[in-house]
């Protein structure tokens, strides 16, 4: 089974061909010297140069950065208790009901959630800006960080908090001396999740949006519309950057984490 | 005055009736919907006493211990635990602790912090705090492993976690679920005894649930043998296993014959029982009256000699039947005898001796007997 016939080989790159060769070709042409997208005029690092002086990105990304910290935060919050009560409580009626609203604006297309928030903005006489923004991306965050925490909880040793409580601790101090430590991983990714969500977002930002409140993925697609300049391949190439450390720095950790573990339960046994 | 089994210790104070119970059942029933886990079950546990709660999983054990621990509430009925009522207090103020089946162990903590944790809860003052630690982690052997977390401790070193966390705060009563099921036979008995000393040193009150009968009978002062909800008997581990008060009781502690009759006569305070063709029964009618009724009669294996000789009073206490298997396990062994009636019986006896001449062998006609006082009579 564990051979490189060419099938193999050209399944393998066909598809991640498919995957990647656009983003390369974004990375490339944003070194290009040309000020014409498409043709190559030799190595220059002249366009990060220009981004820094380019204050509408700038402060695209600003609004961008404000937004996904506030959204992401307020999400895990939210998400987080409703993971919560969803698990815990399980008697009451209508839960099925409950948890499968909780998943629902996962497959909601974005136009549709954005054109209702918009109008719900609208009917509650709410100036469009950077708070409507933050508010749209809650909404439709939230319920990633749910399902996530939700899993976690699922497999949750609930002894744990029983111990804690039978050892004197009140049920506020239970949840957040033991209960939070130990899903507190879920959360995190939780919170990642939702802020990785919200810097890439267009659709729902674009509803929400108003003066003063445009986010880096609005500055690009607008800008694009006038035409492709290699400034924007330089920020995509610097967006893709973050992503790309973040992801590698949280496997990198969690792998650690898991091999440490492994060796630690190992030497456990073994000394019996 | 005779005494069933032997005795560990003078330490009887259920038959003291001037003796307060420490921890009181009383009517206690719980439902989950429309399932009866606790039936109407009353129950009095003593002061310093080793009490185990015995039976088959779904038998309402654990249910009972939770509700003493206050995870669940009772239905109806009241827990009185040292004088007080416990209706109503929530687990973080009762003065019991429990050490969990799954053990229960905080993960994100050491081993310090683990035990530490309730004395925390209490405000206790951080040298003494350390103190207390160092005392409980020098009780379980566990000083070396003080910074440890537990994903890296071996299961036997988790249960000592375990157990020195539940023993921290010195409760009143300790409680124990299980405690000793995720161990291997011989650490488990190992565990069992340090249990019983550990409690005999710290003097406290012990409720351990166990559907092992053998742990239980180890440790416990007494067993309370339960099933559907309700207790059917309390007694200590040799009144259990030698005075059975039921056939349920009869058959869940140990390997038990049980030879059912009718009763036939009875003189001069003995019973006879027809079990079958040429085989009666002859015991001591003890404080039954039994007469014309069907009635069983309840022995143990290694209280029914096998022999190649007719024994004397043939059919009396006695009956030929057929050796039909044999297993030799060491210290002892053990015969099946099928008798004419089809029913088999179970007779053990010990290895006294490294040889014997001429053993038993398969498909001999042999003659099983016994006294007719080495076994009890079932009243149902």
């Amino acid at each position: 089974m564990n051979r490189w016939t060419s099938f193999n080989k050209f399944s393998i790159t066909l598809g991640f061909g498919f995957l990647y060769l656009p983003i390369l070709l974004l990375i490339v042409y944003s070194f290009n010297e040309s000020k014409l997208v498409t043709v190559w005029g030799g190595f220059s690092t002249r366009w990060y140069a220009s981004l820094l002086e380019n204050q509408a990105l700038k402060d695209a990304a600003w609004v961008t950065a404000r937004v996904a910290f506030t959204s992401a935060t307020i999400a895990t919050v939210l998400g987080t208790l409703a993971a919560l009560a969803l698990t815990r409580y399980t008697k009451f009626r209508g839960r099925f009901l409950f948890s499968g609203m909780i998943f629902a604006p996962l497959v909601m297309p974005d136009v549709i959630t954005g054109l209702s928030l918009l109008l719900f903005f609208v009917a509650v006489n709410l100036d469009r800006g950077i708070v409507t923004v933050i508010l749209a991306h809650i909404t439709f965050s939230m319920c990633y960080v749910a399902v996530v925490v939700q899993s976690r909880l699922l497999s949750f040793d609930r002894s744990i908090e029983e111990a804690a409580m039978d050892l004197g601790a009140t049920p506020t101090r239970t949840f957040l001396q033991v209960t939070l430590p130990v899903i507190a991983p879920a959360v995190v990714s939780g919170w990642m999740l939702a802020f990785t969500l919200s810097l890439d977002d267009l659709v729902i930002s674009s509803f929400a949006s108003g003066p003063g409140a445009t986010t880096l993925p609005m500055k690009i697609y607008s800008q694009v519309r006038l035409g492709v300049t290699p400034e924007i391949n330089a920020v995509s190439t610097i967006l893709v950057t973050i992503v790309t450390i973040g992801v590698i720095t949280a496997s990198i950790i969690t792998k650690r984490r898991e091999v440490q573990r492994q060796r630690d339960e190992q030497a456990a046994f073994a000394q019996g | 005055m005779k005494s069933l089994g032997s005795i560990r210790r003078s330490f009887a104070p259920w038959t003291d009736p001037s003796a307060k119970p420490y921890i009181s059942f009383r009517n206690v029933t719980k439902k989950f919907g429309t399932f009866v886990a606790v039936d109407d079950l009353s129950l009095d546990i003593y002061h310093r006493e080793f009490f185990a709660l015995l039976g088959a999983s779904g038998c309402g054990k654990s249910t009972l211990l939770r509700m003493l621990a206050g995870f669940e509430q009772p239905t109806s009925g009241e827990i009185i635990l040292d004088g007080v009522n416990m209706a109503g207090t929530p687990p973080y103020r009762r003065p019991v602790n429990m050490m969990f089946q799954s053990y229960a162990l905080f993960p994100h903590m050491t081993v310090e912090k683990n035990i530490a944790f309730g004395l925390k809860q209490d405000g206790m003052p951080k040298n003494e705090i350390a103190e207390r630690v160092a005392q409980m982690l020098k009780l379980v052997k566990l000083e070396k492993f003080a910074t440890r977390k537990p994903h890296q401790l071996s299961g036997g070193q988790r249960q000592r976690v375990a157990l020195a966390r539940s023993l921290a705060k010195r409760p009143k009563v300790l409680l124990l679920d299980e405690p000793l099921g995720a161990l291997d036979k011989k650490l488990r008995e190992e565990t069992q005894f340090e249990l019983m000393d550990l409690q005999q040193d710290l003097g406290l009150t012990f409720v351990i649930v166990t559907h092992d009968q053998e742990e239980a009978m180890t440790m416990a002062d007494r067993i309370a043998v339960m099933s559907a909800g309700k207790v059917n008997q309390v007694a200590t581990p040799a009144e259990i296993y030698e005075a059975p008060n039921s056939r349920f009781v009869a058959d869940f502690i140990g390997d038990v014959n049980i030879f059912d009759g009718l009763v036939t006569s009875s003189a001069n305070g003995m019973l006879d029982i027809a079990v079958g063709e040429g085989f009666t029964i002859r015991t001591p009618i003890g404080n039954m009256d039994v007469r014309g009724a069907a009635r069983g009669f309840a022995i143990r294996p290694e209280k029914i000699r096998v022999s190649r000789e007719v024994p004397p009073d043939a059919g009396i206490n006695s009956v030929k039947g057929e050796m039909w298997d044999i297993a030799y396990l060491g210290d002892m062994t053990v015969y099946i005898v099928k008798l004419p009636n089809g029913q088999t019986v179970k007779a053990s006896s010990l290895n006294a001796q490294r040889s014997v001449e001429n053993p038993l062998g398969y498909d001999e006609d042999v003659w099983i007997s016994f006294d007719g006082d080495a076994g009890v009579l079932l009243k149902d």
